[in-house]
């Protein structure tokens, strides 16, 4: 375990010295900006209009951090042959695997806690004081952190057998997808072969299921997150996080370096 | 009769390639050779003839699609040999965001040393190869060389007992080779086996201890670099300088290799003594005699074209 630790530490590190954490400063701008109009313009809704777009900013930032460093986790190490002198150590294949993919998540979930508590303090702002409802942003920001995890896992797992630009399009075809698994599953149509209908909602039960995650619209309003679905979600993540990455390993741990 | 350190058994490596994969192309056949423990072992070969194949293979990089080897009585498959194995790569990549010292300290938390330990291994071989004030600075502002001396540092940072180094010369200044091969010779007498492939051939010759040459995916010579040579001289190269114009000296002079006042003459061994009287005669002056023999470079050429005229003679058959 501390050789995956030791990769994941120096994945962090590559991360925070090759500044991607400089997207909080461009957060932190947009929270003010929100914070200061909001209060200008809207009577009454400055707390959903202020959550809405924190967790969405908190959203599509961590998922192009996800993505457009997740695909390179392992091809790029492979293209500049770091990987070779790291892979001649005492270090499994799916050990390095589990560290680049620990890494990433650790650079995401501080990002995503330094993002969520810019969204605090400027919901503190507009809304004086904060209340216990408030808590379900904190578990709309967990829910974006596992959505993250699955897509980081993903885009891993494209990484180890194709080029970047290849498993970008996968692992965004695979979110986008995912975004409608529900629509997939109880889609009816007269004109659709029931063959396809089958294979569809087959389909949708393989697919990362990314809308159980969303529950922008409860924190809005202040609306509680039952305790089922959190840990409904977590065991989700962990247990597709957990496939995906076997499958990943798989295909690394037969790949020649040449 | 010392044991072997690395046993390479039928090893063989074809990759697939075409649209489908369908094609293959070996480049490895058969290797089956061994290194002794505590020699010195040089890997010949023109580019592309299976050095870095083989050296993959050992380390782990590729994996074989026949044959066997083993290091130290241990699988190539089992991780546990990575511990008493060190690495160079050919033309080594590191993380270049990471200092000279941040890299060797990433590489050594592989391995069971306490902080302590870490710290003073680190230092240790930075000193060793000369990077030691350089040790602050990010490896993306390092030159090809230093990043082949940090290379050669993390392969050996942890004292192991096989070294194999891919082209460890190569990108290097005569400074940095001569370090280098001090470096080996250093392992050497530590009682380290190493294994290195490197076109320079005299390298080889200066450092071996054995040497095997592979052409073509094939290892087609092994042996003490002064046994695979034809050692029997060849005859004497005779150095020595004349100005005065003699008639008689003309039919030598038209042999030798004039540089400046300087001739150069390569002449039998039983014609030795006659011609040094013929020269002392016509009152040229002696510089030097050298016995002439065969190098290593002459013998690999010989294999690498004799490789390349029967690659050239299955194409006109098979055509």
């Amino acid at each position: 375990m501390n050789r995956v630790a030791v990769v994941a530490w120096n994945t962090f590190r590559e991360a925070v010295r090759d500044r991607v954490l400089y997207n909080l400063v461009f957060f932190a701008l947009l929270m003010i900006a929100a914070a200061i109009l909001v209060g200008e313009i809207s009577i009454g809704i400055e707390q959903m209009v202020i959550v809405t777009l924190g967790l969405s900013a908190i959203s599509v930032i961590g998922l192009l951090i996800a993505v457009f460093i997740g695909v390179g986790l392992v091809s790029k190490e492979m293209d500049k042959r770091t990987l070779y002198a790291l892979l001649a150590k005492p270090v499994r294949r799916w050990e390095f695997l589990l560290g680049k993919f620990g890494g990433l998540l650790l650079t995401l979930a501080v990002n995503t806690a330094a993002m969520a508590a810019g969204l605090f303090v400027a919901l503190r702002y507009v809304k004086h004081p904060l209340e216990r409802a408030d808590l379900a942003v904190l578990v709309a920001v967990y829910f974006i952190l596992l959505k993250l995890a699955l897509v980081v896992a993903l885009a891993l797992l494209f990484s180890c057998y194709t080029t970047p630009l290849l498993a970008i399009l996968f692992t965004a075809a695979l979110y986008v997808s995912g975004l409608f698994v529900q629509e997939m599953r109880t889609y009816r149509s007269d004109t659709m072969a029931p063959a396809v209908q089958t294979m569809l909602r087959w389909l949708s039960y393989v697919l990362p299921n990314f809308e159980n995650f969303d529950v922008m619209a409860s924190a809005a309003h202040g609306r509680a997150i039952p305790g089922a679905l959190i840990l409904q979600n977590t065991a989700y993540a962990a247990v597709y996080c957990t496939i995906v990455l076997a499958a990943a390993s798989v295909i690394f741990s037969r790949r020649n370096l040449k | 009769m010392a044991s072997a350190a690395i046993e390479i058994e039928n090893l063989t490596k074809d990759y697939p390639f075409g649209f489908l994969h369908l094609r293959k192309k070996t480049s490895l056949e058969g290797l089956t050779m061994s290194v002794e423990d505590g020699e010195v072992f040089g890997f010949l070969g023109p580019n592309g003839a299976g050095k870095s194949t083989t050296i993959k293979l050992l380390v782990g990089l590729i994996f074989p699609t026949a044959g066997t080897a083993r290091i130290l009585g241990k699988s190539i498959n089992d991780i546990s040999m990575h511990r008493d194995i060190g690495y160079l790569p050919e033309q080594p990549y590191f993380y270049d965001y990471l200092t000279a010292s941040e890299l060797l300290d990433y590489f050594a938390r592989f391995h069971e040393f306490t902080a302590a330990e870490r710290r003073e291994r680190v230092q240790r071989m930075l000193k060793k190869v000369g990077l030691e004030t350089a040790r602050k600075i990010q490896l993306r502002k390092y030159s090809k060389g230093m990043l082949q001396r940090v290379g050669l540092a993390q392969a050996i940072l942890h004292d192991p007992k096989v070294v194999i180094l891919d082209e460890p010369m190569s990108g290097l200044d005569p400074v940095g080779r001569r370090e280098v091969r001090d470096i080996i010779l250093e392992l050497k007498r530590d009682g380290k086996t190493v294994l290195f492939s490197t076109h320079i051939l005299s390298d080889a010759e200066m450092l071996c201890d054995r040497v095997g040459v592979i052409v073509g995916g094939k290892l087609r010579g092994v042996g003490a670099p002064d046994e695979m040579v034809d050692m029997k001289p060849r005859g004497m190269e005779i150095l020595f300088e004349y100005a005065v114009g003699d008639a008689n000296l003309h039919t030598l002079l038209s042999k030798a290799t004039q540089t400046g006042k300087r001739y150069r003459l390569q002449v039998a061994e039983e014609e030795v003594y006659a011609t040094l009287e013929q020269l002392r005669g016509a009152g040229a002056k002696i510089l030097s005699m050298t016995q002439v023999k065969a190098t290593l470079e002459e013998y690999f050429m010989h294999l690498v074209e004799a490789d390349r005229a029967q690659a050239a003679a299955v194409e006109v058959s098979g055509k």
